[in-house]
Parts: C-alpha cells; sequence; structure tokens
C-alpha cells in the first residue's frame, strides 16, 4: 500500500530516520498549527524526560546531599546506571558548563565547547557543501547517460549498506589528522544520499511534460533545467537533511577515534578520559553535540521551506 | 543462453564490473609504489586478510554478535513503542517530534556513556548502541504501517461491524510487514554501526572495531582497512539475509516492486 | 411488480448535513424512497449530488442527520451488525497480503464460520464469478476488472439479502465495463439479491436496472425515477433496441432537469405505492 517510490526511498539508510518522520508529520498534522503542537509535543518530551531522569535517581541512585536547600534523601534502591557518577544530577551537568573546561583553564566548559562546536561543524558544512554540489553534478551526468549511471549508480546504492561512518577514522589517519580529511568524509557521507535523491528528482517529472518540451524543439539542456532540475529541488532537500545528520556524525568520528586534535570528537574522547573526575562534562559535551545536530537540521529546514515556499502545498518527495 | 539475452545481461552488468575492476587496478598502481603509506593497496589488504584470518573471523563474530543483539533489541522495543504510539495519539504528539529530533542528533556520541554504564568490555555496552540506532526508525515505520492503512479498507471492515481488534489483526498488522521489513534493512546498516563505532571507543580485543584502532595506532594499515572490509562485508550479508526472509515472508510486496 | 411483505429498503425523510456552525453542506435532502427485494436500483446523478452518501446511508457507514433508514423492516445499524448486505466499492479494496480466496473469506472469518463451511462457500462465490482457477493468486496477478469481480465474490460471500454498489466500474474500460454488466445481470438472477448501484453512466443504469434514480445536484434530491421495463435476461441485443434508446433519453433528460427539480408529489407515490 505504499509506492515503490517510497519504498525505495526508505532504503537509505538514515532516509528511514528524517524522511519517513518527515512524511509521518506531515500526515499527522502540517503547517503551523501542526508545527507548534510538534513543538508543544518535543518540550512535554523534554520536561517528561528530566523528570524520569531525577526520579530514577532518586529512586535508585546515590544519596541526595543538596546543602544549599538543605535536602538530604536516601534512595530505597540502588543501581549502579544511576549513581552521581553514571548519571549525574541535571543541574551539576548544567552548572559545570559555567565552570573551567580544565583544572586552572581560563574557559568556561560553555566557550571551550561551543569553540570545539563550530570546528567540527565548519568541517562537517565544508564537507556537506562539497557533498551535495558533487551529488548534484553526478545525479545530471547520470540522469543523461544510461552507460555511465549503470556502471556507477549500483556502488553508489550498495554504498548505503555499508557502515561507511566506520571508515572515517582510517581515512583520518590516512590523509593527515588536519580539517582536509575530515572534510573527505563528510563530503563522502553527504554525495552519496544526495547523489541518489537527486537522480530520483530529475527523473520525476511526467514522461509527458518532457514530451511535451520535446514537441516545442528544446534541447536536453532546455529540458534539465527548466523541467528536471526544478523538479529535483524537493528530493535533494529530503537528501540534505540527512546528509546534515551523516556529515555531522562522520566528522565528530572522524575526529575522535581518528585522533584530530580538535573538535568535539576530540572533547569526547578527552572527557571520557576524565570521566571518573568529572563525568559532568561529557553529558556537557553531547548535550552540545546534538544541539548542533538539530541547529543543522533546523537551518537545511529553514532553506527548504523558504525555497519551496513559492510553490504551494507539496506531495512530499522521495 | 542466447546471444541476444547475453548481450543484454552485459550491457546491464558490464559497466559496473568494469568500474570495479578499473577501481582497484588503479587502486594498486597508485599505492603499489612504496614510501606512501596513505592508503594501502588492495593486494596488501588481502595479504593482511589473509594472514590475519583467524582472528579477523572471530573478531566479526563477536561484532556481528553485538549488532544483531542490539538489532533484535532495538527492534523489539521500537515495535512495541509503535503500538502504544498507534493507539494513542498524545503518544504520537509526543514522541514524533522526538523521533525526528533524534534523526538530526548525532547519536552516536553517547557511546562512550554506554561503555561506561554496561562495561566496556561488555558486549551489550556496543549492543545498547546498536539498539539505540534502530529503535527510532522501527518505531516510525511500524507506527505508520499501523495507522496508514487505506480508508477504504477501514470502511470494508465497518461494513463487516468488525471490532478493534479484528481490524488490528486483519488489517493493520499485515499492512505493517513491509514497513516492518524496510526499517528492519536500514537498521542491519545501523547496528553495524552502532557496534563499530562503540567499540571504537572501548571494547575487549577480539572486535572489529578493536582491531582496526589498534592496528591504525600501531601503523599497520592494510590490517586496519582489511578489518573494516570484513565489518563491511558482515553488514551486507546481514543486510542480505533481511532481504531473502523478506522475499519469503511477503513474496506479494517484493513482486509488486520489481517492475 | 413483486409483491412482498415489507421492503428490502425503506428511506423516508432522509437528510444529511456534513460540517458544523457556519460550515456546513447539506449533501442529501428529503429522501423517501422504498426498494422492493429482488429489484435492481440505479442511483444517477451529478458528481456530488449526494448518490455515494446515500449508499453508505444504507449501509449505515454514516448516520444521517435526519430521517428513517431501513433494511428488511429493521434499522440499518442492525443490519449492518447482522451482516445483511454485502458492499463493493470503486476500488477493489482487496488486501494485498491475501490471496484471491484469502481476500473473499475474509468476512466469513470475521463471522467465525467453520473452516470447511467457508472453503466451499468461497469456491462457490469464485465460481459464480468464473474465477475459480485463480484462488492462489495474489490481487496483484490480476487485472482490474477481475480484482472486482474478486470483490463482488467477497461481497456476496455472507449470502445477503442486499448488494450495496458504488461505481463498482468506474475505473474501468468501457468494454470490461459492459462485460461485467452482463456478469452482475447474471449473478443478480442466480441470486436474487436486493441491489443498489450507483454509477455515473447513463447507458449501465438503464441496462442493469430495473428502476433507475436520478438525483440531483447538491443538496442530492430524488428528481425522477424511471422504471425501465426492458426484457429479461437482457444482452447485447438489449442494448441496440429502440425501447433503450428511449429509456435512455428519458433518463438523460431527468438529469437535465426537464423534468422539473424536487420529486413531485405523483413521483413520490410512485416510489412509496411500488412496494406493492
Amino acid at each position: 500500500m505504499t509506492s515503490e517510490r517510497e519504498q525505495e526511498a526508505q532504503s537509505t539508510a538514515a532516509a528511514a530516520g528524517v524522511s519517513t518522520t518527515e512524511r509521518a508529520a506531515r500526515r499527522f498534522g502540517s503547517g503551523v498549527r501542526g508545527g507548534s503542537r510538534r513543538a508543544l509535543g518535543l518540550v512535554l518530551f523534554l520536561v517528561l524526560f528530566a523528570l524520569a531522569w531525577e526520579s530514577a535517581k532518586w529512586l535508585g541512585g546515590d544519596p541526595w546531599r543538596l546543602d544549599n536547600i538543605g535536602y538530604y534523601h536516601e534512595p530505597p534502591f540502588h543501581l549502579l546506571q544511576l549513581t552521581d557518577r553514571q548519571l549525574p544530577h541535571l543541574w551539576d551537568i548544567f552548572s559545570a558548563f559555567g565552570e573551567p573546561f580544565q583544572r586552572n583553564a581560563e574557559y568556561s566548559l560553555a566557550n571551550y565547547l561551543i569553540d570545539q562546536a563550530l570546528y567540527t561543524w565548519s568541517e562537517a558544512l565544508i564537507g556537506f557543501a562539497l557533498g551535495a554540489v558533487i551529488g548534484i553534478v553526478l545525479a545530471s551526468i547520470f540522469v543523461h547517460s544510461g552507460l555511465l549511471e549503470r556502471a556507477f549508480v549500483p556502488y553508489v546504492v550498495a554504498s548505503q549498506t555499508v557502515p561507511i561512518v566506520a571508515l572515517a577514522p582510517l581515512i583520518v589517519t590516512g590523509f593527515g589528522r588536519g580539517l582536509s580529511s575530515v572534510v573527505i568524509i563528510a563530503t563522502y557521507l553527504t554525495f552519496f544520499p544526495v547523489t541518489i535523491a537527486v537522480l530520483r528528482g530529475l527523473r520525476s517529472p511526467d514522461p509527458r511534460a518532457v514530451e511535451l518540451m520535446r514537441s516545442y524543439a528544446a534541447s536536453r539542456w532546455d529540458v534539465y533545467r527548466k523541467v528536471r532540475l526544478p523538479a529535483s529541488v524537493p528530493y535533494l532537500f529530503t537528501a540534505l537533511k540527512i546528509a546534515a545528520a551523516a556529515s555531522l556524525v562522520g566528522t565528530i568520528i572522524g575526529e575522535g577515534p581518528g585522533g584530530v586534535p580538535q573538535g568535539l570528537g576530540r572533547a569526547i574522547l578527552t572527557f571520557n578520559q576524565q570521566y571518573i573526575t568529572g563525568p559532568e562534562k561529557l553529558w556537557a559535551t553531547i548535550i552540545v553535540a546534538a544541539i548542533v545536530g538539530i541547529v543543522f537540521f533546523l537551518l537545511v529546514r529553514l532553506a527548504e521551506v523558504l525555497i519551496l515556499r513559492q510553490r504551494g502545498p507539496q506531495p512530499s518527495a522521495g | 543462453m542466447t546471444l541476444r539475452r547475453a548481450r543484454t545481461w552485459a550491457v546491464r552488468y558490464l559497466p559496473a564490473v568494469f568500474v570495479f575492476a578499473a577501481v582497484i587496478v588503479l587502486w594498486e598502481i597508485v599505492t603499489g609504489g612504496g614510501g606512501r603509506r596513505v592508503i594501502p593497496p588492495p593486494s596488501a589488504i588481502l595479504n593482511a586478510g589473509l594472514d590475519n584470518f583467524e582472528i579477523l573471523r572471530r573478531s566479526a563474530q563477536a561484532t556481528a554478535f553485538e549488532a544483531l543483539g542490539g538489532l533484535a533489541i532495538g527492534s523489539v522495543g521500537g515495535i512495541l513503542v509503535a503500538f502504544a504510539t498507534a493507539r494513542w495519539v498524545t503518544a504520537r504528539d509526543v514522541l514524533l517530534p522526538v523521533a525526528i529530533a533524534t534523526s538530526a542528533v548525532p547519536i552516536i556520541a553517547v557511546a562512550p556513556i554506554l561503555n561506561n554504564w554496561f562495561g566496556v568490555l561488555n558486549p551489550l555496552s556496543k549492543m545498547m548502541m546498536a539498539a539505540l540506532l534502530v529503535f527510532f526508525p522501527v518505531m516510525i515505520n511500524v507506527t505508520r504501517g499501523l495507522v496508514e492503512v487505506q480508508p477504504a479498507a477501514l470502511e470494508l471492515m465497518r461494513s463487516y461491524a468488525a471490532g478493534e481488534t479484528a481490524v488490528l489483526r486483519k488489517v493493520r498488522i499485515p499492512n505493517t510487514l513491509p514497513f516492518l521489513f524496510t526499517a528492519l534493512k536500514v537498521g542491519a546498516t545501523l547496528s553495524f554501526i552502532g557496534a563499530l563505532v562503540g567499540e571504537y571507543f572501548g571494547g575487549t580485543s577480539e572486535v572489529i572495531g578493536r582491531i582496526v584502532i589498534q592496528s591504525m595506532s600501531s601503523g599497520r594499515y592494510s590490517l586496519a582497512w582489511a578489518g573494516i572490509l570484513v565489518g563491511a562485508l558482515a553488514a551486507i550479508a546481514a543486510y542480505i539475509a533481511i532481504t531473502l526472509v523478506e522475499r519469503l515472508a511477503i513474496p506479494w510486496h517484493a513482486a509488486l516492486r520489481t517492475e | 411488480m413483486k409483491t412482498a411483505d415489507r421492503p428490502a429498503v425503506h428511506l423516508v425523510g432522509v437528510e444529511m448535513v456534513f460540517g458544523r456552525g457556519t460550515e456546513t453542506t447539506r449533501a442529501v435532502a428529503d429522501i423517501n424512497l422504498s426498494i422492493a427485494p429482488g429489484e435492481f436500483v440505479s442511483l444517477i446523478g451529478p458528481s456530488g449530488c449526494g448518490k455515494s452518501t446515500l449508499l453508505r446511508i444504507v449501509g449505515d457507514l454514516i448516520a444521517p442527520t435526519s430521517g428513517l433508514v431501513e433494511v428488511n423492516g429493521k434499522p440499518a445499524h442492525q443490519a449492518r451488525v447482522g451482516r445483511e448486505y454485502g458492499m463493493v466499492f470503486q476500488a477493489p479494496v482487496l488486501f494485498d497480503w491475501r490471496t484471491v480466496d484469502a481476500n473473499v473469506r475474509l468476512p466469513l472469518e470475521l463471522m467465525g464460520m467453520e473452516r470447511r463451511r467457508r472453503e466451499r462457500r468461497v469456491k462457490e462465490m469464485l465460481d459464480l464469478v468464473e474465477l475459480g482457477g485463480f484462488s492462489r493468486h495474489y490481487p496483484y496477478q490480476l487485472s482490474g476488472g477481475m480484482q472486482q469481480r474478486v470483490a463482488i465474490a467477497r461481497a456476496l460471500a455472507l449470502e445477503p439479502t442486499l448488494l450495496l454498489m458504488d461505481e463498482p466500474f468506474g475505473a474501468l474500460d468501457e468494454m470490461t465495463r459492459e462485460r461485467l454488466n452482463a456478469e452482475v445481470l447474471r449473478i443478480w438472477e442466480q441470486t436474487g439479491t436486493t441491489v443498489i448501484f450507483v454509477t455515473h453512466s447513463i447507458p449501465e443504469a438503464v441496462f442493469l436496472s430495473t428502476r433507475v434514480v436520478v438525483m440531483s445536484p447538491r443538496p442530492g434530491s430524488i428528481t425522477n425515477i424511471v422504471e425501465i421495463d426492458l426484457a429479461q435476461p437482457r444482452n447485447d441485443q438489449t442494448r441496440e433496441t429502440e425501447r433503450y434508446f428511449e429509456l435512455v433519453t428519458e433518463v438523460r433528460e431527468s438529469l437535465r432537469g426537464r423534468h422539473g427539480g424536487g420529486a413531485s408529489s405523483e413521483d413520490r407515490l410512485r416510489a412509496e405505492g411500488s412496494v406493492g
């Protein structure tokens, strides 16, 4: 009962995460009202999550000693995962943002993490942009050359089943631990979904629309510019939302296990090593990484809304 | 095989085969000359793989165990929550935005935390990472399968005065199967990513992730690449296995797909 | 005209209003109609005239805003719960994951019919629509026309006294449609079921029915009822008789409103008096 096209779209690794959820969200309530309902749902979830977090610690964590308000509590149970070291109190995590990120350091954790976040994000962004361009170019070539498509697209599709992200550290050590290697990873992770999605988008116009153009003696370039390219834009954005997350993940994995001296990946490794003394910092880093991901996603979404706004309500693409 | 059929086959598959061969050959040539250890030549990778066959095989098994265990946990969790989401709209309103948010977030960043929680040497920590990645695609897809039923089918069931349980059993659940398999195929890849990256942040020595990291840090790049190759093959094998099960379980759908 | 104790379907003052407050749509207005058992009645009218809505009201899939709806002498709701009618939609609505015989089996499973009886009934129905050899096929392997025949077999599986059909052949080409028309008539003769048939096609309505109910544009009401006195059994030759063309013309003119809008008292008498 789903179209073949939708099924194929979902077979892209992260596609099941983003485009499926997007489509599901659209069906379950779209537009401004749906958007604010969804935002409310998210806020509600965060509140519930925070409550669950602290409730779990209240029931099975370490003893609570809040000297500043004179509250003491001995939880009835004790679970290893809920100790203050494994699951710090939320307020400890948030207060850690204000403290120096290292002993005797000048910068606060917040400053440090923002720097690392921007560094990581810039790498991801460059790779993302490059990958998008390459993907569009390749898809445009493939749509016009059956031979090249048959030669290369099987590998593009097959690569979706391979855990490419796992290659990240190898690429980094292979090409040097600098900006360029990590950018390579992000580019790589972006151009796969973009190529497939844009190829589908370029093919999506009604064959009769193409026939119409031909009847006006339009060249293939005209057909490409006026019919195919505009049709591919919604598909492009679907892939870009996936690619945003993928390039970010690839960058972080490349940095961390790959040994890059800067960035969120590095921060995760460092604070993981310091877990015994300061678990809050690792959690803080994860929160920052999550925020970067969400902001990145929202920016792509914003671009999508602005560019596609003039078209009016669209059926979901890919 | 007739000449014509051979020609059609060649036209379809040869270009890809040619590309594969060309890449291997070029790769070998570019990296073969000594000195550059940037990326080892295919021959070196193959050798490293064969020399360390036993340990790679054991490690692949261990990693696959973590990945597939995580796939199972994540899928079961996703399915259970999906039933709740399909049933109660408020649950949907809360969990759907969460699912969208998590798809944008690098969840993989919690791998070190999971290692700490469940023990870095315990395969469970890698399983939980895999499960976490698999959970959301499965939940979303199963919810869609349960909820997105043709309205006409629901009307039909109403005309038979069928109760909600009957609708669930005879319409919604069968409708969900194609969605579930899609999610499982995606999940197969994600679960290996989760297991491998979890291993990158720490684990026992006989898992693919650790082999990669350790051979990297000791300069044995050929072995590292061989490890990745084996890991990739395991992921592809899992994907193919699921595709085969799909073909058996929902033959009508697969046939719909071959146009 | 058949004599019966009670009408198969009896509608009095049926009205359907959708929406609330300021945004209401009156889909169907003041419908009065009685259908005798064994009749074949077509509902025809322009798009949006509410004929599908009316059909669903008879089937208790929608509750009317006001009015009386009786099927076999009881409220429509009871008839639905009692599974006394079968419905065929414009799309076959077969379950992709079930074979042809599993699809026909569906209402029997819901009713809890015991397995051997079920299998026999399914075979009977498939033979009736002449698809006996396709029982193990999946819907995707059948043409549109064949899928609709399966849908008809399924609708008849419980041997209902009433069959509701909502433009079942609308999506098919003309030739398949004509062939299926003949099939439906054959099945109707064999089973003696009362049929309410919604259609867009004047020739189809005239060919199939004993009476054609012409509806007005929204809000739908009965403009005219045309008695079809063509001889039974009908076949391709019937389509070429002069009387056939006369009746088609009469229905067409009623649709164009040349018979006056709204059911006249004469029409209403005819409608209610046609039970006897």
